[in-house]
């Protein structure tokens, strides 16, 4: 077999892009760090694909990526809830996610759609991108990183080169022992670095009430809809740096969350920052979603940030090999998607061992 | 000097020294950066991932998992105590060339009457100022400098342009800028500037940095074409514009 190993983008779906841990020290000359949106999916996928964590991956929103291999062998790997959905010799068929696969040859591989949340990891084993100022991961506005050095998210026709898989490697999967339980505890926040630039009330309103996702939701932040946050004085500071999780209130009243993407500094008071634990399940909200806030301080927010990376490393340590006979896993795994009876990532979720 | 401590979330904190433009903070907050980064460097700062100087604060990012504020805070308390003693640095004099004619300048008539002036004053105005680099961002390579002459004092624009071309210099709130990317923007387009202020292959990928010294130059038309067609084939040195490096004249001192 001397055709190159590559896998091409049939589609991105709504949005795709390569993403790593993201682009570090350069926020002082104005570059964000970019990087995964969910830091816990990408470990988890890279885990899943016998990867090391921070590799890159392909993160995409909302469903749609089709992606089919050529050339050879292509392991890859699926973290979120999603429907995927493989063609392969066995006809089309549901898989379930949180598990590595083997595609040979012409085969392929969709995101259907996503269950919960609005984002997937996928890590494809061999998957090698060219770091530019020290990540891989895509930075648009700049051209920074992405596919073979384009700067750009993945357009459909993209080819990535990889490293040929064996074909040994089929059946030689992994899944992982327990989806991660959905969470759905509110947003914490830690108040700061302007909460002073608000009425007395404004820090109570942002926990007290439900804010809505609105249609501006990407990469770069997510605009929420819900009461009204006063300023004391102007809705304007100089400007300062943001961090991600910045909440950012412009003149409107109205916060808007700033993410991986974001600008590093801003001209809005910014009320309050979310903790870095919940930045993966903020971004994960899909327009029209409500969620809420609440407060925590710093010292208490990282924390949480230790408990959830204690978490991470748990799941990750669940990952076990598929069974041999994998194939009857995937025709369970399959019948609980079609049947609806059993949601294959529910409560009722159990590993098959 | 007085400042502030401010949680900036679990992962950064912020020592925000006042809340004005001014170059007396800056050189503060520049100060702080240095003595960070020696320290950061040195391996003295476990956990700590970057800072981010501003106008009138710095912003230290962190890994939670390694320190938190309760930690770091000890360590960074004898810098900043340190920082009323510091004297500025001095950074790099830039003189880049901008064309103020035509397409180039799409701002430049309606500013200069809203300030009752003719549009060769605003030129010589803008162009007859050097002004201080006071920090980079909110786009990679972003200057935002200072401080305008009085007279060409304005607001923001009341509608923002969904797209602003990439080189254009603009002046906003008693500042001036050049946009490095195309992208949306509040300021008046007076010029634009040939010269790349940001390249990812270059050691260092921003042109400038906080505490430079920029003057603009005018070009014509004629000669922004030349440049830019040069800058492009990679025939022009950007550094070429650097007319005065402080800190490489203190190293052939050293």
């Amino acid at each position: 077999m001397n055709a190159r190993t590559e896998l091409e983008i049939v589609s991105p779906g709504a949005f795709a892009s390569i993403q790593d841990d993201g682009r570090r020290g350069f926020r002082r000359i104005g570059v964000p760090w970019a990087g995964v949106l969910d830091r816990q999916l990408m470990r988890i996928a890279n885990a899943l694909a016998g990867r090391p964590e921070y590799a890159p991956v392909i993160e995409c929103f909302d469903g749609g990526l089709h992606v089919v291999a050529h050339g050879g062998a292509v392991k890859l790997a699926v973290a979120g809830d999603a429907v995927v959905e493989i063609d392969d010799t066995g006809g089309r068929r549901q898989l379930a996610p949180w598990r590595s696969l083997t595609l040979a040859a012409g085969e392929a591989l969709r995101i259907r759609k996503m269950d919960n949340g609005r984002i997937a990891m996928v890590a494809v084993a061999g998957l090698d991108v060219a770091a530019v100022m020290g990540s891989a991961s895509t930075y648009a506005r700049a051209g920074l990183g992405g596919a073979n050095g384009s700067g750009r998210a993945l357009t459909t026709g993209t080819r990535l080169a990889l490293a040929p898989a064996t074909d040994e490697s089929r059946g030689l999967d992994r899944v992982l022992a327990q989806a991660p339980a959905a969470d759905t505890r509110p947003i914490r926040v830690v108040p700061g670095p302007q909460a002073d630039h608000f009425g007395t009330d404004a820090l109570a309103t942002l926990v007290s009430g439900n804010y809505r996702v609105s249609a501006e939701a990407d990469r770069m932040g997510i605009r929420l809809e819900g009461a009204r946050l006063e300023h004391a004085g102007a809705a304007e500071i100089v400007s300062d740096a943001t961090v991600p999780g910045s909440i950012q209130v412009p003149g409107a009243g109205q916060p808007i969350v700033l993410l991986a993407d974001a600008q590093t500094a801003g001209g809005y008071p910014k009320i309050a920052t979310v903790i870095t634990a919940d930045l993966g399940r903020l971004a994960a909200l899909r327009p029209g979603q409500t969620l809420r806030f609440a407060a925590v301080t710093a010292t208490e927010g990282a924390r949480i940030a230790r408990a959830t990376e204690a978490e991470t490393r748990a799941l990750i340590a669940s990952i076990r090999p598929l069974p041999a006979d994998g194939v009857d896993l995937v025709a369970l795994y399959s019948s609980n998607l079609v049947d609806g009876v059993v949601h294959a990532l529910g409560p009722e979720y159990r590993p098959l061992y | 000097m007085s400042h502030r401590i401010l949680d900036a979330g679990d992962a950064a904190l912020t020592i925000e020294f006042g809340n004005v433009i001014d170059p007396a903070l800056l050189a503060a907050v520049n100060a702080l950066d240095a003595a960070i980064l020696r320290l950061q460097h040195g391996g003295g700062l476990p956990g700590v991932i970057e800072s981010m100087p501003t106008f009138r604060s710095l912003t230290v990012f962190f890994d939670p998992l390694v320190t938190d504020r309760d930690t770091l805070l000890p360590a960074l308390q004898p810098l900043i105590d340190a920082v009323e003693h510091c004297t500025p640095t001095d950074g790099r004099h830039w003189q880049l060339p901008v064309c103020y004619e035509g397409e180039a300048a799409p701002d430049l008539a309606e500013v200069a009457s809203t300030l009752g002036i003719d549009a060769a004053e605003v030129v010589a105005l803008h162009s007859g100022t050097e002004y201080l680099v006071y920090m980079l961002g909110f786009l990679p390579g972003f200057p935002f400098m200072g401080d305008l002459a009085e007279r060409l004092h304005l607001p923001r624009r009341s509608q923002p342009r969904v797209r602003v071309p990439a080189g254009s210099v603009a002046i906003a709130t008693g500042l001036t800028a050049i946009y490095p990317w195309e992208s949306p923007g509040g300021w008046h387009l007076l010029g634009r500037c040939p010269v790349p202020l940001f390249d990812a292959r270059r050691a260092s990928p921003s042109l400038l940095a906080a505490g430079d010294k920029v003057r603009f130059v005018p070009v014509s038309a004629d000669e922004y074409r030349t440049l830019e067609a040069g800058l492009r084939r990679g025939e022009i040195d950007p550094m070429q514009w650097c007319v005065a490096d402080a800190s490489s004249a203190r190293e052939a001192a050293a």
